[in-house]
């Protein structure tokens, strides 16, 4: 990467302070470079992302970052995919919503730099002042005498400068590209089928690999007879698997054949006995119930607390509890799990619709006992990846058959395989206990948490630590404004393996935290938004409230359908002011609105939804309305698809599908049982994007959580009936 | 073994595979087209979609037998330009996230467009509910297939 071409990157991984460093000088000092723009002399301009692109963007948003500061055409940059390298790009977990907010900071300075560098080259070229040179569209300027170099024609005289000291970043206000709805640059490969998946890999001898797996999750193979699997057409190899899945251990057997048909075939044919003896066969009643009667009898590890909560909650003048319940959920990518492995004796190569690069380089170090830096894993486009991708399981099949059968192979998970065997989201049981003052304001809030903590799993994890995303989905801003409060959590003991799910803990807690916000609005008799408002100091809250008020029409929600306002209802029970004004209860109420306001990975979220009754009585959502507040941005167009894909997510995992358990084995095998959201269950949704520079905070995950509570919300409203238990039939109301 | 002759694309493809084969696998892995995607095999979720003889099939539950000599069109017989006007749609309405359902979402919507060329937001409803969108880009599609619609019709009134 030196000679006659201007290559820049980042140097300083896990907590170092980041350092732009050139291509030379990083080879000077011996340092491994995380190579994030390179021009040629031809000018073309090359820039490595190091994140996946799962459909949430970042294929895009990173690009887009550099070149807004680097002055190029983003049309005329190749994106390279970069493997996974912890040593050179850090961590590079693609979870967390992490891709733009944990670097935003560092590529707009590394694009800068290299603009910087290239101004300066021609400026010393036509011996002028650099301040008299501007950069635009890939070229140098000089203002007065409008002369110009293509940046190719510098980057050789750039490439012997050094990277200058300080950066002055643009103002948002002078953006060209950031912070407008460019179209992605992989939607075209998209629509053509040339986007190429993990499922879409191909090596030159590749076989191909089913693996009949243990269906309580982990344990062990007792034995297997293969008689018949052996005699089918295609049929190479039958073996045991063995990978790890967290602490545990689970055994399958692996069919190995010429074609993905030809080992399924196979696989039909095997006997397999399994050895599960050492852990209990759940079923999702006795999960249920383990979770509800730890809350009734132990008070939980406690996580924050403020004041004296169990006094407040004596003291107060009102109190309300409620008990919301949340089911364990599978993933479900449109592409099921896949990997292409080719191991040799002393290196290793993957690739596959991949989350955590840098885990896997670390997990097969362990298991294949080969150097990380001699095992390259090549990340594809994920057919969607919402946590599950992130573990690596299916890597280390892949992985520990290619090294069995000393050739590259590819392991292919069948639909049903992706669905029975997790690790899913963790189903929760929440407690809450609220109090009120005279004036309707919460004096004390108590919020005890059941269910499995995914760190619990990892090996050597203490089982009795507390569980630091307890909080997770709360509004920062309500721990200035409740008195006294506690937040604790009751871990549940389990061998079902649980995983991030698209925005994780908040996925559920947001449910529990603005049903119950909901419900002491109601006992407060206050208007839900004027309640959230009254708990929110801070002025960001009340900007974020203020938009989601006008745009939903929230003032004027009951006026909109043909009413005046005082005609709004409480449970289809005339209210004094309803009955002032003569509205009859039943007309006022074929409307109902409902809100919820969540902040999770540094964004905040609220959402209204509108709900009516069709001609049959039964409840039906008319719309969404969505603001979004995550701070400096990148793209608001992806930010609006993200938010418009979180709501469509959440309310599959609301009204249409969850993972029932018995026997120790998932219920739900494929789509016919575990039901999606379809197009024509789908509501209109808005969303709008708040302007502001306050800290960039993630977009992938915040706009799933405030959905469920919006949606019950309205539907009390609408009919008085609280839904505390997920997930419901909408159909059924 | 069977021995098939496959007319994918406007191209010809003789293969010898198992007659059990869903016409899925040959696409994919024999042909070596795999714009096609696989996703549930049950024909729940619509990701295999292709035209045979003009009308969109489920490739996953379909035997390869039943497409012997007849014509199959998959994405990459729609145009691999994206000139299409349903690509064409679909990229100005920025329909795709991770995009791997959105093969077979473009060919359920190229076949209703031949069928129902001005489609209500009820037709388009009816044709696409068959078809699983993991990222929920549903409210894009919608909005594409009307785009689409414009675009054939003007494409049409320009010759």
């Amino acid at each position: 990467m030196t000679g006659a071409a201007l290559t820049l990157g980042l140097h300083g991984v896990n907590g170092e302070e980041m350092k732009i460093l050139k291509g030379d000088t990083a080879a000077d000092l011996g340092v491994e470079l995380n190579a994030w723009i390179s021009i040629d002399t031809t000018g073309k301009v090359t820039i490595m992302n190091h994140r996946a692109e799962m459909g949430q963007g970042a294929y895009q948003t990173v690009p887009q970052m550099i070149a807004e500061e680097l002055e190029v055409d983003l049309d005329k940059v190749d994106i390279v995919f970069g493997i996974g390298n912890e040593k050179k790009y850090g961590n590079q977990i693609t979870g967390g919503s992490s891709t733009v907010r944990s670097a935003y900071k560092h590529l707009l300075r590394m694009g800068a730099s290299a603009r910087e560098m290239l101004i300066e080259a021609a400026a010393k070229k036509w011996n002028v002042a650099r301040e008299s040179c501007y950069a635009e569209n890939g070229n140098v300027i000089h203002k007065s005498s409008n002369k110009k170099f293509h940046y190719g024609e510098l980057v050789e005289a750039a490439s012997k400068l050094q990277p200058p000291a300080d950066i002055v970043l643009k103002k948002t206000e002078d953006y060209k590209i950031l912070r407008k709805p460019v179209p992605r640059q992989d939607t075209p490969l998209k629509t053509n089928g040339s986007a190429i998946f993990g499922l879409d890999k191909k090596l030159p001898g590749m076989l191909y690999a089913v693996i009949e797996r243990n269906p309580r999750f982990i344990g062990k193979v007792k034995s297997f007879d293969d008689t018949a699997t052996r005699k089918m057409p295609g049929v190479k190899h039958v073996f045991t698997v063995k990978v790890n899945v967290f602490s545990s251990t689970r055994e399958g057997v692996a069919v190995v054949a010429d074609s993905y048909w030809n080992a399924l075939q196979g696989r039909k044919t095997l006997k397999v006995e399994w050895d599960d003896t050492g852990f209990e066969h759940h079923s999702t009643e006795q999960l249920y119930a383990a979770m509800n009667e730890s809350l009734k009898s132990k008070e939980g590890i406690s996580y924050r607390t403020k004041g004296n909560v169990t006094a407040a909650l004596s003291k107060a003048t009102k109190k309300v509890e409620a008990v919301y319940e949340t089911p364990y959920e599978s993933h479900s990518c449109m592409e099921p799990l896949n990997c292409v492995a080719d191991v040799k004796a002393d290196s290793a190569e993957i690739w596959g619709p991949i989350q955590a690069p840098g885990w896997i380089q670390d997990d097969l170090e362990k298991v294949l006992g080969i150097p990380k830096d001699k095992i390259i894993v090549n990340m594809t486009f994920l057919g969607g990846g919402f946590g599950r991708k992130a573990f690596f399981d299916y890597t280390q099949e892949a992985a520990f058959i290619s090294k069995e059968i000393k050739g590259p192979v590819q392991v292919i998970w069948t639909r049903e395989d992706d669905t029975l065997l997790g690790p899913f989201r963790p189903g929760m049981v929440y407690k809450c206990s609220g109090g009120l003052n005279e004036g309707g304001r919460i004096s004390g809030y108590k919020f005890t948490m059941a269910g499995q903590n995914m760190d619990h799993q990892w090996p050597g994890a203490s089982k009795d630590s507390y569980n630091g995303s307890t909080t997770e989905g709360f509004l920062e801003s309500y721990f200035d404004s409740i008195p006294h409060f506690s937040f604790s959590d009751l871990p549940l003991d389990s061998p079902i393996p649980v995983m991030w799910w698209r925005s994780v803990y908040s996925s559920t807690n947001g449910f529990a935290y603005e049903s119950f916000m909901d419900e002491l609005a109601a006992a407060a008799g206050k208007d839900p938004l004027e309640f959230r408002r009254q708990h929110l100091g801070e002025e960001r809250y009340h900007l974020l409230i203020n938009k989601l008020e006008e745009v939903s029409g929230w003032k004027n929600r009951k006026k909109n359908e043909g009413l005046p306002a005082e005609a709004s209802t409480k449970e289809g029970v005339p209210t004094e002011a309803s009955a002032k004004v003569g509205v009859p209860a039943e007309a006022s109420a074929k409307v109902g609105y409902g809100v919820a306001i969540t902040e999770c990975f540094s964004s905040i979220v609220g959402e209204v939804v509108k709900v009516s009754k069709k001609p049959d009585g039964k409840v039906k959502i008319d719309k969404v309305w969505a603001v979004m507040d995550c701070g400096w941005y990148v793209n608001p167009d992806i930010i609006k698809a993200q938010v418009e894909g979180s709501i469509i997510m959440a309310l599959g995992a609301a009204t249409k599908h969850a993972t029932h358990f018995k026997d120790g084995k998932a219920v739900e095998k494929n789509f016919d049982t575990y039901k999606m959201i379809r197009i024509n269950e789908t509501p209109e949704i808005e969303v709008h994007v708040m302007d502001n520079d306050e800290k960039a905070g993630g977009v992938g995950e915040p706009g799933l959580p405030p959905f469920t509570p919006a949606l019950t919300n309205a539907i009390f409203d609408l009919t008085g009936k609280r839904i505390r238990t997920l997930p419901f039939n909408l159909e059924e109301v | 073994m069977a021995s098939i002759k496959l007319k994918i694309n406007d191209k010809s493809y003789n293969v010898d595979v198992d007659p059990k084969m869903p016409l899925l696998w040959a696409i994919r892995d024999v042909v070596g087209l795999t714009g096609t995607k696989y996703g549930c095999g049950i024909a729940q979720c619509g990701a295999c979609t292709v035209h045979l003889e003009g009308s969109p099939v489920r490739s996953c539950s379909i035997p390869v037998t039943a497409a012997n000599n007849k014509n199959i069109t998959t994405i990459e017989g729609l145009s691999t330009d994206n000139s299409h006007p349903v690509q064409q749609a679909w990229i100005q309405e920025q329909v795709p996230q991770c995009g791997y359902c959105q093969s077979g979402q473009i060919m359920a919507a190229t076949a209703l467009l031949k069928k129902n060329p001005n489609p209500t937001d009820k037709d388009i409803d009816a044709a696409m509910q068959g078809h699983i969108c993991r990222c929920g880009t549903y409210p894009r599609i919608r909005k594409a297939i009307k785009t689409a619609s414009q675009l054939m019709s003007q494409k049409a009134s320009a010759k």
